[in-house]
């Protein structure tokens, strides 16, 4: 009895740091930003709760329901553009750094692939927005200037910088598959294309699903490149306006637009809400049926 | 079988083809670091004559690098980058080290719920909470300050942070622990003891605790946006608006931002890469 007592006493000693910064700056202020979305602290002395008055009104009405929606579709596009593009293109990359062929060249190539997603979206903005510029005439089309093209262009950048996270990760789980397993494939006669879809890929898939997953997650947080590229009023016509620039505005103001905390926390936690219920989902049904794969 | 030491027509066929696609591979993502290196040390006309040519004799020029210095804040702001980056860091290394020791070494049953709390923050994306963040930052006069970047960049951190040193900490050996013990050592110095067997757990949580740290734009944005208080990531996007003119010293101060992650990241890549593999994947 004593000794748990002491356990107790020890672990609340030694994790009590961490947990007070880890509490304090981000548990509390994510709950007590969904609080605040129930709020109405402008109106009054005090904040009184309002219920859904703040989702209803930005939902609905027309100073901000169109901008909402439209930030809205627009982070599906910018999440769409990663899943069809990052991941695949990940996966490949993965794919050929095992590749069986390779010797010492593996650890350089992996490096050298690996750079852009050490850099900041500010010299990625920077560096793409040079290279695409009509005036150099390697693509003769305003990219960024035309409102069909500059969301996907915008995603296309950030999939460059990052499509190394998901190589790294599809990388190290298919170096973990035990040799034996792969041996048994050859013997049996399959080729390099079918023991990759047969055997690796099936093995892997608890890790594709965590990157996509994980790539819903940042996507619906992304704000910076187009930030970077655009600022807070991202145009062409908004047509870049994802929900985090809307966020950043509608809690900080812009030009045009009076800061408005409580509405911002609303969009926050729509964001939150739809994360936490993805991931839920995601969690209980997908994950668990891939699990069952592994060896 | 034959192919053990002599690779066949076949095996050789398809080294190229990997060789060749990784090739493009790597075109593709250092072509553009290139580009911005390259052109820092040209003069402007000739940035704009020819932006995917090398420095010619008449086109090179280090006035870009020499300027950016004085330019703006740059100095001071890659100061604060630094202090910001390894304070926040520091201070992950040490908190996480203590939670997740306390979290594998104590087995009661508050343990895995503890632990579970703290590893749930890997999906909890801090952004979110910056509306009572700045409130919180307006009340503590902490405002424009480098204090409030680091404690929410630890909080942001802290629970990757933990889930990797956990599983680090789960494989020091117990009978390791236990002589510690019946030689009468404390927690702490029981700790000590087991540190030297966690040191690629701490280079892990150390490198991908900076980069993200390093490079973000939304906290500086919020929470110390002045001339004083930014961080060269912020610093040199603003200097991306108010000095379009002077497009080398931009370059050199797009290069040297760069520069001390993308070295660090070289360096200590095999911690890197398992920092971030086995972070998430527990």
């Amino acid at each position: 009895m004593k000794s748990t007592a002491r356990s107790y006493r020890n672990l609340i000693l030694f994790s009590a740091p961490a947990f007070v910064v880890y509490a304090g700056f981000l548990v509390i202020p994510l709950i007590a930003s969904v609080v605040l979305s129930f709020m109405d602290s402008d109106s009054g002395p005090t904040s009184v709760f309002v219920g859904f008055d703040n989702y209803v009104y930005l939902f609905t009405n027309p100073s901000t329901s169109e901008r909402f929606w439209n930030a809205l579709v627009n982070n599906f596009e910018f999440f769409a553009v990663h899943l069809i593009v990052e991941l695949p293109v990940g996966l490949l990359m993965a794919a050929l750094l095992t590749s069986s062929t390779l010797r010492r060249s593996r650890g350089v190539y992996r490096t050298l692939l690996f750079i852009p997603a050490t850099l900041s979206v500010v010299i990625v903005g920077f560096v793409w927005r040079l290279i695409i510029n009509p005036l150099w005439g390697i693509v003769q089309f305003p990219l960024l200037g035309d409102a069909n093209t500059a969301l996907p262009t915008i995603a296309l950048m950030s999939v460059w910088e990052y499509v190394g996270i998901p190589m790294i990760f599809l990388y190290t789980a298919l170096i973990a598959i035990p040799d034996d397993v792969l041996e048994a494939a050859k013997l049996d006669g399959a080729n390099a294309w079918t023991t990759f879809w047969r055997v690796k890929f099936p093995l892997i898939a608890p890790q594709f699903g965590l990157i996509a997953i994980l790539t819903y997650i940042w996507t619906f947080n992304g704000f910076d490149i187009v930030y970077a590229l655009n600022g807070s009023a991202p145009g062409p016509d908004y047509s870049t306006d994802i929900l985090g620039t809307l966020f950043y505005r509608t809690f900080f103001g812009s030009s045009g637009q009076v800061a408005n905390p409580d509405l911002g926390a609303t969009v926050a936690s729509v964001v939150f809400f739809l994360i936490l219920i993805i991931t839920a989902i995601y969690f209980a049904v997908v994950q668990r049926r891939l699990k069952s794969y592994e060896l | 079988m034959t192919s053990l030491n002599k690779p066949s027509r076949a095996d050789a066929g398809g080294r190229l083809v990997v060789h060749v696609a990784l090739i493009l591979f790597v075109i593709v993502a250092i072509g553009p670091i290139i580009i911005v290196v390259m052109n820092s040390l040209k003069t402007t006309p000739g940035i704009f004559n020819g932006p995917f040519v090398p420095p010619t004799a008449e086109t090179f020029n280090l006035d870009g690098w020499a300027n950016v210095f004085k330019r703006g804040n740059f100095a001071l702001n890659y100061g604060n980058s630094i202090i910001v980056t390894l304070v926040s860091t520091l201070l992950t290394l040490v908190l996480s080290t203590l939670a997740a020791f306390a979290i594998t070494e104590y087995k009661v049953r508050l343990a895995p719920l503890l632990a579970g709390f703290f590893i749930i923050g890997i999906m909890l994306p801090i952004r979110l909470g910056t509306v009572p963040i700045l409130q919180t930052m307006v009340a503590w006069h902490l405002v424009d300050t480098l204090v409030a970047l680091i404690l929410v960049y630890t909080a942001m951190s802290l629970p990757l942070a933990i889930a990797l040193m956990a599983t680090f900490f789960r494989r020091v050996p117990t009978e390791l622990k236990e002589a510690a013990k019946i030689d009468g050592a404390g927690e702490l110095r029981t700790l000590s003891i087991v540190l030297p067997l966690v040191r690629p757990g701490l280079a892990a949580v150390a490198s991908v605790t900076m980069l993200p740290i390093w490079n973000d734009l939304w906290f500086p944005l919020i929470l110390a946006p002045s001339k004083e208080n930014q961080t060269v990531t912020l610093g040199v996007q603003q200097f991306v608006g108010q000095f379009q003119s002077d497009y080398p010293a931009l370059l050199a101060a797009l290069t040297l931002g760069a520069l001390p992650l993308v070295i660090l990241f070289t360096v200590f890549s095999r911690n890197f890469i398992q920092g971030l593999s086995q972070g998430y994947g527990k």
